[in-house]
């Protein structure tokens, strides 16, 4: 590391500079999709179907499309909704993983505990595809909770659960000592506040990383939201993104909107928090 | 005494492990199961009567032309979007690791395709297919008539690859960025030192020691093409003429559209068994490659 930043000072020359450049022609072309549908939100559709490519339109700026699309998909109710399923199936999913990977850690011993972590780590590679029509006849046909939002939350978390709890065992095998386990107890704590106390806040980067990558996972998923939530009030952004789509889409103007609205709370986010997720996301690839 | 100090361990397990084990056992492995069930029977979807059909739904499956198109060109599809999307993300990697200036925001720009859904990123992207791509390419050659390409077979594939890698390709080099700084600088220099130019050292000393980030970005890129379905939705929804219809959304209108939920089952296991194939080899080369390292 040493290394690296003292050349990098001798590094500046012509070789960076270049390579400087060419980087920064890519990361446009990268973002420039997005680039394209801010510069189109605020044009009328006459000006959009005209030219796309103009930056500004012969009829001039406006937000129209913003606040007809922000009703016509309504907005704060989506946005509401998947704001807490991603929440709460997010907590929830780092609580309970890290407390069933710190059981299984710390007892080897017993058996069940091995042979269903196991099967967690088996159950990464079946895909949801398989999964989709038993889960809908099973909670839709036999126990009737579908259109729930509770029922999303608790699905996330049982899909989500193998590989947190995974990453949890690597943390928790490695990175905490039985010695401060072993002084707490002595001291009078009970295995569940030894947990809270001592190995929860010492998982800290491992929740990172977990409540990163899952939280992106729920907020970003389709599929599965589709299939639970039949409601219109209980849509989250993607299928709200989705449903908006089939009925306005030959208002372009509308739909620039829309994907704008659906990309922005995560893109503000990101502005903030970009170095955790960036690194959250790295560190969850050394270890998954 | 020895009982009550079973029930005290069965008691802590299951309060640690219990939630846990149980959301785990109620959403993966019973449906898992109850799904294997399923392609035994003709079941509409609606009545409770599952009739019993044996392997019928295996034979149906086999004979279904559509899903056999579907599988193949989920395969050409996932070979040229691996391929691309770990070239590009290895490339990317390591520029953004010459200790530029801004490498940060390199790193932090190249992975904002992985923020937005798979939904969304489809129609900013039919947008552009169909919007600025034509409009740029009627700019170019003044004539007032070009179609998208998204209106063609081979168009509508190639779109998909694109976007696929577009999206996947900051992730994947943030994969590799990691595996490049775990990577012992001095060994590079003793390389180096021992009179090895910097593309032998790349080849012979950095690629061999990166093993596990190569087989990880992999087996992740390959996963997420066979499974892709929101972008095949939101880009290009199959069309023109089915021809862009890949594995996951077939077995997806195979249930929920043609209402044919046995088959659909059946035809999803097949898919099953080739990501379990892809697992395994993934398991078996990433150990082989621990052994080495």
């Amino acid at each position: 590391m040493m290394m690296r930043e003292k050349t990098g000072v001798r590094n500046l020359n012509v070789g960076s500079i270049a390579l400087t450049a060419i980087l920064s022609v890519v990361l446009a072309l990268f973002v420039a999709p997005f680039a394209l549908v801010i510069v189109n939100v605020f044009k009328p559709m006459s000006d959009i179907t005209a030219n796309p490519l103009a930056i500004i339109g012969k009829h001039g700026f406006t937000i129209d499309n913003f606040i007809e699309a922000m009703d016509k998909m309504r907005f704060w109710t989506v946005a509401s909704n998947s704001t807490f399923i991603t929440v709460l199936a997010t907590v929830l999913t780092v609580v309970v993983s890290a407390m069933a990977a710190y059981v299984i850690v710390r007892n080897p011993q017993w058996k069940l505990g091995t042979i269903l972590f196991s099967l967690m780590i088996a159950s990464m590679v079946i895909p949801f595809q398989v999964l989709m029509v038993p889960l809908v006849s099973v909670y839709g046909g036999i126990f009737h909770v579908l259109n729930d939002r509770m029922t999303l939350v608790l699905m996330h978390v049982g899909f989500s659960v193998s590989l947190a709890t995974f990453m949890f065992h690597g943390a928790i095998r490695t990175n905490i000592p039985m010695e401060l386990e072993e002084a707490a107890e002595i001291d009078g704590c009970s295995k569940w506040m030894t947990f809270w106390r001592i190995v929860f806040p010492l998982l800290k980067p491992t929740i990172a990383t977990v409540t990163i990558i899952d939280a992106m996972a729920f907020w970003n998923d389709y599929l599965l939201p589709s299939l639970v939530l039949g409601r219109k009030e209980l849509y989250t952004i993607p299928i709200a993104t989705q449903a908006f789509y089939g009925t306005y889409s030959t208002d372009i103007g509308l739909i620039m909107a829309a994907l704008l609205l659906a990309m922005l709370p995560i893109l503000v986010l990101y502005l903030f928090l970009q170095r955790f997720i960036v690194e959250g996301v790295t560190s969850g690839a050394v270890k998954g | 005494m020895k009982t009550n100090k079973l029930s005290y361990r069965f008691g802590q397990y299951s309060m640690f492990a219990g939630p846990a084990f149980a959301l785990f056992l109620a959403v993966v492995i019973l449906p898992f199961l109850y799904g294997l069930y399923l392609t035994f029977t003709s079941w509409d979807g609606v009545s409770v009567e599952k009739p019993f059909v044996g392997l019928g739904n295996y034979a149906t499956a086999l004979a279904d032309r559509a899903y056999w198109d579907s599988l193949g060109r989920t395969v050409i599809y996932s070979v040229i979007t691996v391929v691309l999307v770990n070239v590009v993300a290895f490339a990317l990697a390591y520029a953004v690791t010459q200790g530029l200036k801004a490498q940060n925001l390199f790193r932090a720009g190249f992975f904002i395709p992985n923020l937005i859904g798979g939904i969304v990123l489809g129609y900013v992207w039919k947008f552009v297919f169909n919007r600025a791509f034509v409009s740029m390419a009627e700019a170019l050659s003044h004539s007032g008539s070009s179609s998208s390409l998204l209106s063609t077979p081979n168009g509508a594939m190639f779109c998909l690859i694109l976007v696929s890698v577009w999206q996947y390709a900051g992730y994947m080099m943030l994969i590799y960025v990691a595996g490049f700084m775990s990577v012992d600088q001095s060994l590079k220099e003793a390389s180096l030192i021992d009179g090895c130019n910097a593309r032998q050292a790349m080849w012979h000393v950095i690629v061999p020691l990166m093993r596990a980030s190569f087989v990880q970005c992999i087996f992740l890129s390959t996963t997420r093409c066979f499974m892709v379905y929101d972008i095949n939705l939101s880009l290009t929804k199959g069309e023109p003429f089915n021809s862009s219809v890949l594995a996951a959304m077939h077995v997806y209108n195979q249930a929920f559209v043609y209402k044919n939920y046995g088959t659909g089952q059946a035809e999803a296991l097949v898919l099953f068994l080739v990501c379990a194939v892809i697992g395994i080899a993934q398991v078996f080369i990433g150990k082989r490659g621990e052994v080495e390292a």
